[in-house]
């Protein structure tokens, strides 16, 4: 533990290690390869390298902290590290014919998804503030400028804009709350300020303070009511494969940071936070809702339902016990099969000339490609929470685990909202099979997508089914993490 | 009691330099403001026996940054956008707000001020280090070292980010 640095430490951040190196050689590689197309199966290679490196951390089972306490492996951040990958491997996967109709297929984009990634396998790692928001940063920085990638399309600019100027003010209020910890605790590792604050009173005003910024800026960071207006915006905005890779894996590292800092380095202060998150639960799921039923575009319709989700992630945290901590990994493992399945398919609506974002794109779809349409509407089902898909299996264990802890109001809310979720899912799934195509022009379906629509309806239905294997993974992440 | 002082003399000015910097309609006036915030902070980091931050503060902040900042000024048309209306039609609401919540603050300090001591700081790295920029040293390459090293790559992904996003468009495109 005292050791700064062991060599064996290298041996820790492997997985990191190995996206930082391809991420490098993707830039360099930009300026040999014509074919910007390869570009992408390099990154994947990179992905599946990181993986394999993961695997191998927890066949032999190394559980370790590293670098003198500064990160931990365990299977916590294996799990969500996991998550990370996969959603970035996806939205690289459905990326590739896409940017070409976008014109604006270069390198620095999977480069940039490779760093993004990295920064969020240190999020999900870090027990150390410093770590922890190097990492986020990384993540945020690589986002900004992949949600402006599409350069000379407007909206894109805008949403890149406003994305990176609110997510510079929560930064700094995060950081605010975070100096706040280490003047109190004279630390910045996790284990030490929770115990310098269960050394002070409950009702402490400094450390009130410390927890109500630090709950500002990772409320904005997931998206939750009121810090969510961002979302909309720079989820219309970004290139559709990009809103892909933010809903799932931003969202689920924003989550990997929340469950740590609050399970842990904030945990003495549970009573005075728990009150605050179920509000902002409440708000996020109903707002979240009641505004996508309004929405006429497909990617703003799925930003404020991915704001009501993580509504839904929150009941997790709020109820801290087993069950809710085993939900929030599986909730987003879920959500990124079923969400990048979803976002595939509007991938593919997007052709030459046809923008293939408003929510009368979809209509006819059943009767000129009957095959997406059907697959759209078990991805919708599940993120409806509709059983026998692995949408169901989620919300179950949040649901279950937030009246297990008595919080039967929040329960009953959250079933009420996930009814409501269910009208605007189907007002896509009316358009698809009820009315008449509008529209003529066939569906785009590369490779890329197809592999990731297979994987994503593969694991949606199997998960589903038999959840069993899942369910032992994530209960052992996170039993021996906290 | 001079450390005191000193903290009144820097924090006042640095606070009333940032809000000429935003209210200033000429851009060169604004930038002069700004290097008199930084320096103010400098001079705060300086009282606290910061000298190395104080340092960097200077040289990175109003000897790098500021004066990059000049050189776009110089070359962008000051006069025209002078005369140019500004869009900031919420400064009204946004004046609420921060009122309230510097209201906040103060209340909340305020409060804590008996309970808020800080705690001490971990022990010092290097003993009868001769300032601290030995120590700041001490502290990147030992404990800090993990986050030292990412932040390379954070760094990178700016400087490309804002290539990418500032380039002109390519032959091929």
């Amino acid at each position: 533990m005292d050791q700064f640095f062991q060599i064996q430490d290298i041996g820790a951040i492997a997985p990191e290690l190995e996206m930082a190196i391809f991420g490098m050689i993707l830039l360099v590689a930009d300026l040999l390869i014509e074919q910007k197309r390869k570009l992408g199966w390099i990154a994947l290679v990179g992905i599946g390298c990181s993986a394999s490196f993961l695997v191998l951390q927890r066949l032999r089972d190394v559980d370790v902290s590293a670098y003198g306490g500064m990160l931990v492996v365990d299977p916590f951040s294996a799990f969500f590290k996991f998550i990370f990958l996969l959603g970035a491997a996806l939205s690289i996967a459905i990326s590739l014919k896409y940017l070409d109709i976008e014109r604006e297929n270069h390198g620095e984009y999977y480069a940039l998804i490779l760093f993004a990634t990295m920064g969020m396998m240190f999020m999900a790692s870090a027990v150390d503030l410093v770590t922890l928001y190097i990492g986020l940063e990384t993540m945020a920085i690589a986002t900004y400028v992949l949600v402006g990638f599409l350069r000379n399309n407007q909206r894109s600019n805008e949403a890149s804009i406003k994305y990176f100027l609110l997510g510079a003010f929560s930064s700094g209020i995060l950081l605010y709350g975070m100096s706040l910890l280490y003047g109190i605790s004279g630390s910045t590792k996790f284990v030490e300020i929770a115990e310098a604050l269960s050394r002070r009173p409950l009702t402490d005003p400094i450390s009130l303070m410390a927890m109500i910024t630090l709950l500002a800026g990772m409320f904005f960071k997931i998206a939750a009511v009121p810090f969510h207006q961002w979302t909309p915006d720079a989820y219309e905005g970004a290139p559709t494969s990009i809103t892909a890779y933010m809903s799932v894996a931003v969202k689920a590292a924003s989550f990997a940071m929340m469950v740590r800092v609050f399970m842990v380095a904030i945990y003495p202060l549970r009573p005075e936070w728990v009150p605050i998150m179920s509000v902002v639960c409440v708000l996020t799921m109903t707002l979240g809702n009641i505004a996508a039923i309004t929405q006429s575009n497909i990617k703003r319709l799925l930003a404020y339902s991915s704001i009501s989700h993580a509504g839904y992630i929150l009941l997790g945290l709020i109820a801290g016990n087993e069950t809710g901590l085993v939900a929030i990994p599986m909730y987003l493992l879920i959500y990124t099969f079923t969400n990048i399945g979803v976002w595939a398919v509007v991938v593919a609506l997007r052709r030459k000339d046809v923008i293939g974002e408003h929510v009368d794109d979809m209509s006819g779809l059943f009767f000129k490609h009957p095959v997406s349409a059907i697959l759209m509407l078990i991805f919708l089902l599940s993120l409806a929470g509709i059983p026998p898909t692995a949408g169901f299996i989620a919300k179950y264990f949040l649901f279950a685990a937030a009246i297990e802890t008595g919080h039967n109001v929040l329960a009953v809310i959250a079933v009420l909202n996930a009814a409501i979720s269910i009208y605007f899912y189907f007002r896509i799934v009316v358009a698809m099979f009820m009315r008449e195509a509008t529209e003529k022009t066939g569906l785009v379906y590369s490779p890329g997508v197809l592999t990731a629509l297979g994987v994503a309806i593969l694991f949606t239905i199997f998960i589903g089914i038999y959840p069993d294997p899942l369910i032992t993974m994530a209960r052992q992440a996170v039993v021996m993490a906290f | 009691m001079l450390e005191l002082a000193l903290f009144y003399i820097f924090g006042t000015i640095a606070v009333v330099s940032a809000i000429l910097v935003i209210t200033q309609h000429n851009v060169v006036h604004s930038a002069i403001f700004l290097a008199g915030t930084l320096l103010s902070v400098a001079g705060i980091f300086l009282a606290l026996n910061a000298e190395f931050l104080a340092g960097v503060q200077v040289i990175v902040y109003v000897g790098g940054i500021l004066v990059l900042f000049v050189f776009v000024i110089m070359l962008i048309a000051v006069e025209r956008s002078t005369f140019e209306r500004q869009f900031n039609r919420q400064w009204k609401i946004a004046l609420i707000t921060s009122a309230i919540l510097i209201g906040e603050l103060v209340y909340v300090v305020y409060q804590g001020r008996d309970t808020f001591v800080l705690a001490e700081p971990a022990v010092p790295l290097v003993q009868g280090a001769a300032g601290n920029s030995q120590q700041v040293g001490m502290g990147l390459y030992t404990t800090y070292l993990l986050p030292f090293e990412i932040a390379s790559i954070l760094l990178l992904v700016a400087i490309v980010g804002a290539v990418v996003l500032a380039k002109k468009k390519t032959q091929t495109e």
